[in-house]
């Protein structure tokens, strides 16, 4: 039966994290058929009330929007100097948490694209809200650089419209690039998830008992009917879609570092930045998914599609995407030392030694060490513990890029024009409001709109496997439930 | 009867769209698909939860012609962000930048490279619908009560009376013998 030197199947029938290479893990736990997926996963979108820990989650949220909302107010009616900024500190929290936001975005998309291309069945059970995670992080996430400009009215200078001035945007800075990849990254994502959300509302339009729901359902269905002849396109755009989205994912972030590394800034001019950015981005979006998909299986009751499995490949990929930060950490020292230049030298001792040392040390201990915890296995496969360090990867993420940015500037070439910078009240309430946002649409989405995609789970099923024939039932079982096997 | 209801009048004078058979799993589908196919019926379907693999063929599909779509697109992009660049920097206003050569090609390539995405990425979405002919709020198979189960767990089949084979007893006794345990007649 068992193979030697493997792990053992566990005797816990929830628990499919079992690396026997002769037994396919099921994607999918409980008695799983077509039907039971549907009735678990459209329930939750029909159900007349929420638990009870929506409702507190949802009016918490709904309040700190409402702070974002007071604060951005308070920026447009007063300016920004309720803001801590300075010269030579131009850049703070606005910048810091569009990386942050953007980064966090990544993640969904990678899910969503990129394991797709690789044929990592397992997405199928965290795509559809982790995709989610991405538009309302990247929202967030271009809410920032709107409000940072100063004249917030004159916002669409950024947008190569004609104007009374007759001057175009200057297309070599990088920061008119963040503009077309951002605003490219957003609608991309949104048509991606919205398509592959079409099948699932005409479940729920079939489903409704209600004439308002039957047509507001039908209407974004777009009079979906399942017709093989419309799968067959549908597929295709699917794997067209992920394929663009794939290389856009990793151009976005990097487009972002260039706003930092195309600059003569010590510590932001190093070529190491775009596929260091893309990990870090990598790294905390995996922990925000998993920041959300914990709470949601529990209070939803979705162990059964939301696996331990699925946490525990997370869990590995924060490993890794974490590894390969803590490598570009020391990289970077390396070359500021290796490079021999004064200036880069300097700006890396600072960022260890200096005045920020504290939030270098915070960025390191949540980065670097924190998430040395997950070669245990069974740190990997206890959600809540991993939620903990999952919540010191993202603090020590938002760290990462305050070290970045707040440590350069402050610290340039000419010890004559050092300054410090101090973040405001208003800066705090909008990072704290923006987490409000951001958790408000969440929330919204787990409510009205199916948060697992049904039709991809019911496609990884062993039982729709066509070429199964009748007559070898074991074939058909291949994969099936552990709860059988045990 | 005593007085013909309106309502069945009404239904009386409407055609015959075609017949809806019901399948138990995905194998069933396949194999009436081929069937089906071999038959030489040519206005008919197979309707599903989720896209069954092995279908496409089962039923004779020729190959999407939707990705060139979206490479006419894509390149379409690509020339609009490089035209634009130059256009509007170097030609219509030209900008003077730390002495940077007023249009290069390496400063276009990230613009060029999110609109060939963006570009692509709309293209592909609308010729979905386009080539699927969607949005279409009615179809006759929408009539059939069972039929909402195919967003659910159930599996169809159906062909129209439009086909040249068609014939409503024949293709329903046909569809029976393939294993359909509920055929029923949709109108127009």
């Amino acid at each position: 039966m068992s193979v030697v030197g493997t792990t053992a199947p566990s005797a816990d029938p929830w628990d499919n994290t079992s690396d026997d290479p002769t037994r396919r893990a099921p994607l999918v736990l409980g008695a799983a058929d077509y039907a039971s997926v549907t009735e678990k996963v459209a329930e939750l979108a029909e159900r007349r009330r929420p638990p009870r820990a929506w409702y507190i989650a949802f009016g918490v949220s709904l309040a700190l929007t409402g702070l974002l909302g007071a604060m951005i107010l308070y920026l447009f009616t007063t300016g920004v100097g309720v803001w801590g900024l300075n010269s030579p500190v131009g850049w703070a929290f606005d910048i810091i948490n569009f990386v942050f936001w953007v980064g966090i975005g990544h993640a969904g998309t990678l899910i969503s694209a990129i394991l797709f291309l690789f044929r990592q069945s397992w997405r199928t059970g965290i795509n559809r809200f982790a995709e989610a995670m991405t538009i309302f992080a990247v929202i967030c996430a271009g809410l920032f650089p709107a409000i940072h400009v100063g004249r917030v009215w004159l916002i669409y200078w950024v947008f190569p419209l004609p104007n009374q001035m007759q001057v175009w945007p200057n297309f070599r800075s990088p920061l008119l690039w963040d503009v077309f990849a951002v605003s490219t990254y957003f609608t991309v994502s949104l048509l991606f998830w919205y398509m592959g959300m079409i099948p699932d509302l005409a479940t729920l339009r079939d489903r409704a008992t209600s004439r308002v729901r039957q047509r507001v359902y039908g209407l974004f269905a777009m009079g979906w009917r399942g017709s093989n002849r419309h799968w067959q396109n549908y597929e295709r755009v699917y794997l067209i879609l992920a394929a663009l989205a794939t290389p856009l994912v990793l151009s976005v972030h990097s487009v972002v570092s260039f706003d930092f590394a195309v600059s003569m800034v010590p510590g932001w001019h190093t070529t190491i930045f775009p596929p260091y950015f893309v990990a870090g981005a990598i790294f905390c979006g995996f922990a925000m998914v998993l920041l959300l998909a914990v709470p949601a299986r529990q209070w939803f009751g979705l162990e059964a599609l939301i696996t331990l499995r699925h946490l525990e490949n997370m869990n590995k990929i924060m490993l890794a995407t974490g590894m390969i930060i803590g490598y570009a950490y020391f990289i970077e020292f390396f070359i500021a030392w290796y490079g021999g230049n004064v200036y880069e030298h300097f700006a890396f001792v600072n960022r260890a030694l200096g005045p920020y040392a504290w939030s270098y040390w915070i960025m390191v201990t949540c980065n670097v060490i924190a998430p040395q915890l997950f070669w245990s296995k069974r740190i990997r496969t206890s959600p809540w513990v991993a939620w903990g360090i999952c919540v010191f990867i993202n603090v020590g993420m938002w760290f990462e890029r305050f070290v970045i940015i707040v440590t350069s500037l402050s610290r340039d070439y000419l010890p004559g024009s050092w300054g410090a910078y101090k973040p405001t009240w208003v800066e705090l309430c909008t990072l704290l409001g923006s987490f409000g946002l951001f958790f408000t649409l969440f929330l919204l989405f787990v409510r009205f709109v199916p948060m697992v995609a049904m039709a991809e789970v019911k496609a990884v099923l062993p039982q729709a496997d066509a070429h199964a024939s009748p007559n070898e039932p074991e074939r058909r079982a291949t994969g099936t439930l552990a709860v059988e096997k045990a | 009867m005593m007085d013909p209801s309106p309502v069945a009048a009404s239904t009386e004078r409407r055609a015959l769209w075609g017949v809806l058979a019901e399948f138990d799993t995905p194998a069933a589908l396949a194999r009436a698909a081929r069937e089906v196919r071999d038959l030489g019926y040519t206005r008919w379907d197979c309707y599903s939860p989720f896209p069954v693999h092995g279908l496409d063929r089962a039923m004779g599909l020729a190959d999407t012609r939707l990705p060139w779509v979206v490479l006419g697109a894509g390149i379409t992009g690509a020339a609009a962000a490089i035209g634009m660049q130059g256009w509007m920097n170097a030609v219509d206003y030209p900008l003077i930048i730390s002495g940077k050569p007023m249009f290069s090609l390496p400063a276009s390539i990230p613009i060029a490279f999110e609109m060939t995405v963006l570009f692509s990425a709309i293209a592909a979405f609308l010729a979905m619908f386009a080539f699927n002919r969607l949005p279409q709020l009615y179809h006759p198979t929408f009539q059939s009560e069972r039929f909402r189960r195919v967003t659910n767990d159930r599996f169809f089949l159906a062909v129209e009376a439009a086909d040249p084979r068609f014939d409503a007893q024949g293709t329903e006794t046909l569809l029976r013998r393939l294993g359909s345990a509920h055929v029923e007649w949709l109108e127009d």
